[in-house]
């Protein structure tokens, strides 16, 4: 039988499917009709540069046949043996017992008669669940779609979820320069033209972008750095390890111990100011609060200036290091690369992270930030991008089945109770949670400082918990007390619906097989996530939008999501209202188009058919650079459609409550005048727990970096990806099992009789995990450099929150506290472990 | 027919390991005859990508060589297989013949490369075959250059001096991965890892300031390298020869002149050199 192509994409891009007598053989990068394309061409230089014809995909996509056929799906609906609703629930056993096959019929039967049950015995709110995120693509089937308009129907608690990766800029930049609604990262705009016409200078800043790829944009920007290095552009690299970045790029590696960016920050302000080699018409025009700023930073409020000699104390760099990059800083048009979609390296994810990510716009604003060669930018978004044919990205509403106009229904959910993710399991655990913020605070600045309590009064505590992907043993904090709250009796009933078995499928008493976006249709557009990161698909060279073709039958017993939720519905004879009156997923995804631009440029008939659509730029492209317009005080001319006052008089203001940069935040003024650790000026604290907490520095004196892993994407494609366990970046084999690499300094291996490739022990008060051990010049010492979102968890005691875990999930040893006492971020490169060889 | 290459150069490369995932993709279980037969789950890596990692904090170099078969004009796994289970292509690839090859484990064990590999199940060796079955069916190039976002791996015609590997080839300096076994690869090389020399001058007396523009000398074996230090006081000698002895020099105007021996059987990383007051 001949081979069938079908298009699909993926969360790093779009792929051909070939599938041969049922089953995929081969997945390839979308193969597109080479006319399809016009590539845009930037010149600089006397140079004209212009994207190969080609989506170039993350390493994993490759491996894509692997995770469809894997082993670790969940086959079949099952159900723990030791668990009956109608008698013992034995929730102690959750993590330990073992399960057994049970028909749809009986899993649909059991979950929604326990939805029945709490909802008529506790009300709604008793209800909670949350999903992981990007595990496939596709508007139709993503998490905000069907999940969120099943638990909308049930009236239940959502889960805030917390900016987990770049939180400093969420919780702190946006003091300083606005852009909220893009949650603290600032707009992408034309930052690849400005770089390559412009820029002298690259500073990456806790970023490693060959490495986290501007998230969902595969290594579509790798070619962007190539050219910035063939042109000579410079290339400086400040992070404890020498990243993959780095290692492509070359170029100076700065290396600060774990926790001290911001003292190396503000050591470089002091040189400019001393020399006085700041834009001072730029910070006297365009922001306020530099005579509060410059006082603090010459040591006149606290008699410690921040000299370079001041922060090698703290960072362990040296003073002449940190000069120089000063010098060169203010001398060169330098880009700072450490926000837009780049702050997954680590200094924003730490406590008082947001005085880091403060810094970082203030320093660049100290230089001119919008001037020609000085943006912040990843490196990973902004190539010239057609934004005026829109196209709904999931996160929008209109991309949502749960909210979208393309829907004849939608459910209203009346609970205003929630839950914070970092902080479920001691709500579930303690039954009282407080913290400010509104999760992703995209709407104003205000939402930072509402305050939450959990139980919320007239609201019950949760009984029931869906979990939809389940993996944050392996990226949230101190996980371990996720086994705890799965093994309390206040969770009566656990639901886990998934496609493959993750760290929490385990702890399910109801367990329901999910399939893949190859196994049912769908619609999207790649790297298009729109909402918050409005535009996202600027880190690609093309826009693709592709109409995901069902390229197989689900597998085994799986069912699409959407199916899912519908059985279920039906067992509670609500499935019309579930499915919109009885559309189907192709539905869907024709309904998605039709509110799209799309049908003025090709048919539905021909994108069925075809399986993608391109846009490409306009003829009459106009470059907008980010910020250029603030720079030049000019009104807004970037289509940042996410700004509130781009449409209004105050068009030419930022986002802050004064409309300029704020070394002095109004907005914290405002809310917290007294916040001694978000104070209303930034500050170098040290942190809660690192180098100058000497008790606990004494017994775990090394510092744990955790990265975003390289070769995996949050918990996906690890465990469930066989052919990834032979990258030694990823995980190394050793006596028949994939280890996850810590990375260790010679200095502080042979001191402990670590060696290369030996099996080691990290561990803490809070728990224990083993690694194996890499030994590398590429980490400072005293650093352990091990990435986060390992998914597979494997306790030796399976069920036991103390357990050692063999599986690589460092997150079990990460601290719990978040940034500083108003601010709900997480922190978990501000970790103390000792290290061991593990000889057992 | 023409003769094709594959070009690497290992300066753009950034291990991200598409090439070899690409690769597997294309081969795992799937039945190419008759010029390769299905490969086994594990243990084959017919795209390889091998990590090097240089020098010594913080003077430290990581790079990835893509390491393929690198189809050999003087190919001994040619001259060791029997009933020409081993052929040349007219376009250049080195194509193991599934069926004759069965059974002949030195085909495996001729190649130093080491790039073939043994399938226990089906009793054969396998090994890169440069995506020979897509180029017949009219793709421009193998999954492993399809796949790669950096530009590291060129593909295309070597007899046409206008095709963009030609030109690439013009350029560059071109080098065998490994010369000395004088295989005559047709698979090429840019950038292949030698030695690092590298150090931080550093002034006794102004230690709070980089010590930019000193002169360093690299000098023995016939040759004489220079560098100047950089704005950070570094300097690196890259892609020096291995295993020879070298006089290195550093002399910086008003600073008393400092040199040593130095031997390149391994990377060379000085750490800080303190220059004293002349």
């Amino acid at each position: 039988m001949a081979e069938k192509v079908f298009a699909n994409l993926t969360n790093s891009g779009p792929v051909s499917v070939y599938v041969k007598d049922g089953k995929i053989v081969r997945v390839r990068p979308l193969v597109v009709e080479p006319d399809d394309y016009k590539p845009w061409v930037i010149e600089a230089g006397g140079k004209k540069y212009s994207p190969p014809k080609k989506p170039t995909l993350s390493p994993y996509i490759h491996a894509e046949r692997r995770r469809i056929y894997s082993d670790e799906r969940i086959k079949y609906p099952m159900k723990r043996v030791d668990f009956d609703p109608d008698g013992e629930r034995n929730p102690q056993n959750r993590g330990k017992s073992r399960y057994e096959r049970i028909s749809w019929d009986e899993a649909a039967s059991i979950v929604a008669k326990e939805i029945k049950r709490v909802r008529e015995t506790y009300g709604g709110s008793a209800i909670s669940g949350i999903t992981s995120s990007h595990h496939n693509w596709g508007i139709v089937g993503y998490k905000m779609g069907p999940f969120l308009r099943f638990m909308n129907m049930l009236e239940y608690t959502p889960v805030l979820d917390n900016p987990d990766s770049w939180e400093g800029w969420h919780w702190g930049a946006s003091h300083t320069y606005g852009f909220f609604w893009r949650l603290g990262m600032p707009e992408p705009y034309d930052c690849l033209g400005d770089a390559l016409q412009n820029a002298e200078q690259i500073v990456y800043w806790s970023n490693d972008p060959d490495s986290t790829r501007g998230t969902y944009s595969g290594q579509e920007s790798s070619l962007w750095r190539q050219w910035l290095k063939e042109k000579g552009v410079k290339m400086v690299f400040i992070d404890p390890f020498h990243n993959y970045t780095n290692a492509v790029m070359g170029g100076k590696w700065i290396a600060p111990r774990l926790g001290t960016d911001t003292a190396i920050a503000m050591a470089i302000a002091y040189v400019w100011i001393e020399e006085d080699t700041y834009n001072k018409e730029y910070v006297a025009n365009r922001t306020i609060g530099f005579d509060k700023f410059k006082p603090y930073v010459m040591g006149e409020t606290d008699g410690v200036p921040k000299t370079p000699e001041w922060a090698e104390e703290e960072s362990g760099v040296s003073a002449r290091t940190i000069r120089t990059l000063a010098r060169e800083w203010a001398a060169k048009r330098t880009i700072l690369s450490g926000g837009s979609r780049g702050g997954e390296g680590g200094a924003c994810r730490t406590a008082y992270g947001t005085e880091w990510a403060r810094m970082m716009v203030l320093l660049q604003a100290m230089q001119g930030l919008g001037g020609p060669g000085r943006s912040i930018w990843g490196t990973t978004m902004g190539a010239p991008n057609d934004t005026s044919t829109w196209f709904p990205g999931y996160g929008e509403p209109d991309g949502r089945m749960s909210m979208s106009k393309a829907a004849n229904w939608l459910p209203q959910n009346p609970t205003k109770q929630r839950l914070w993710r970092l902080t479920v399991p001691e709500s579930i655990l303690d039954g009282h949670t407080e913290w400010y913020g509104e999760g992703f605070c995209g709407k104003s600045l205000e939402q930072q400082f509402t305050h939450f309590e959990y139980p919320m009064e007239g609201h019950s505590e949760i009984k029931m918990w869906y979990r939809y992907g389940g993996s944050f043993i392996g990226t949230m904090s101190d996980t371990n007390n996720w086994v705890r709250m799965y093994q309390s009796p206040k969770l009566e009933f656990v639901v886990n619906q998934d496609i493959w078995w993750q760290s929490e499928t385990r702890f399910a008493d109801i367990i329901l097989p999910a399939c893949t976006n190859f196994e049912r249709d769908d619609i999207g557009e790649w790297a298009a996530i729109g909402g918050y990161t409005v535009h996202a698909s600027s880190g690609c060279n093309y826009r693709y939008i592709v109409r995901e073709q069902k390229c197989i039958e689900p597998l085994w017993e799986s069912k699409s999501d959407y199916e899912i939720f519908a059985l279920v519905a039906e067992k509670m004879g609500r499935r019309d209202e579930f499915t919109d009156g009885g559309k189907t997923e192709l539905d869907w995804a024709k309904a998605f188009f039709d509110i799209s631009d799309l049908p003025k440029y090709i048919s539905w008939e021909e994108l069925n058919e075809k399986g993608y659509h391109i846009v490409n730029i306009r003829d009459d492209y106009k470059p907008t650079p980010s910020m250029r317009w603030f720079y030049e005080s000019r009104d807004c001319d970037t289509p940042d459609t996410g700004n509130p006052k781009r449409l209004t008089e105050k068009k030419a203001e930022l986002g802050t409550f004064s409309g300029l940069i704020e070394f002095e935040s109004v907005s914290l003024k405002q809310y917290f005048p007294d916040d001694d650790e978000r104070p209303v000026v930034p500050r170098y604290i040290p942190s809660w727990e690192g180098h100058h907490t000497t008790e606990l520095f004494e017994k775990y004196p090394l510092a744990l970096m955790s990265p975003h892993p390289r070769m995996s994407f949050h918990c996906h494609y690890d465990k469930h990806t066989d052919w990834l366990n032979d990258i030694p970046v990823h995980r190394i084999k050793k006596d028949g099992f994939a280890w996850w690499p810590a990375r260790i300094n010679p200095v502080d291996a042979c001191v402990r009789g670590i060696n290369n490739n030996d099996i080691v022990r990290l561990y803490n008060d809070r728990g224990s995990v083993l690694c194996i051990a890499v030994v590398t010049d590429r980490v400072r010492p005293g650093v352990i450099h091990s990435y986060a979102s390992a998914a597979h968890y494997d306790p030796l005691q399976p069920g036991d929150p103390t357990s050692i875990d063999r599986g690589g999930c460092v997150s079990i040893l990460t601290p719990a506290r978040m940034m500083s006492k108003n601010v709900p971020g997480m922190t978990p490169n501000s970790c103390l472990i000792e290290i061991e060889k593990w000889e057992a | 027919m023409t003769r094709l290459g594959l070009l690497i150069d290992v300066t753009k490369c950034s291990g991200c390991h598409n090439c070899f995932l690409a690769c597997r993709d294309e081969y795992y279980d799937n039945d190419y005859s008759p010029y390769s037969a299905p490969q086994p789950l594990d243990g084959q890596f017919w795209m390889q990508v091998k990590e090097v990692e240089r020098g010594s904090y913080p003077k430290v170099k990581l790079d990835y060589i893509p390491t393929p078969c690198v189809h050999c004009d003087d190919a001994p796994c040619i001259a060791i297989a029997a009933d020409n289970a081993v052929y040349k292509r007219e376009d250049g690839f080195v194509i193991i013949d599934p069926v004759k090859a069965k059974g002949q484990k030195d085909i495996v064990n001729s190649c130093p490369y080491r790039v073939i590999f043994w399938n226990k199940e089906l009793d054969i060796p396998q090994k890169c075959t440069m995506c020979a079955h897509r180029l017949d069916q009219g793709d421009r190039e193998p999954r492993c250059v399809e796949a790669c976002p950096t530009g590291a791996l060129t593909f295309g015609d070597l007899d046409d001096p206008n095709s963009t590997i030609s030109q690439y080839m013009a350029e560059k300096k071109i080098e065998d991965f490994h010369p000395e076994f004088g295989t005559k690869p047709t698979v090429k090389y840019v950038g292949v890892p030698k030695r690092l020399v590298a150090g931080e001058v550093v002034r006794a007396d102004k230690r709070g300031e980089c010590a930019e523009g000193a002169k360093i000398t690299l000098e023995g074996d016939g040759v004489k390298l220079e560098t100047a230090s950089d704005s950070y006081g570094d300097f690196e000698f890259e892609g020096v020869d291995k295993n020879k002895t070298y006089k290195l020099t550093v002399s910086l105007a008003g600073y008393a002149t400092l040199s040593c021996d130095i031997s390149t059987h391994t990377d060379v990383n000085l750490g800080e050199i303190v220059l004293e007051r002349a």
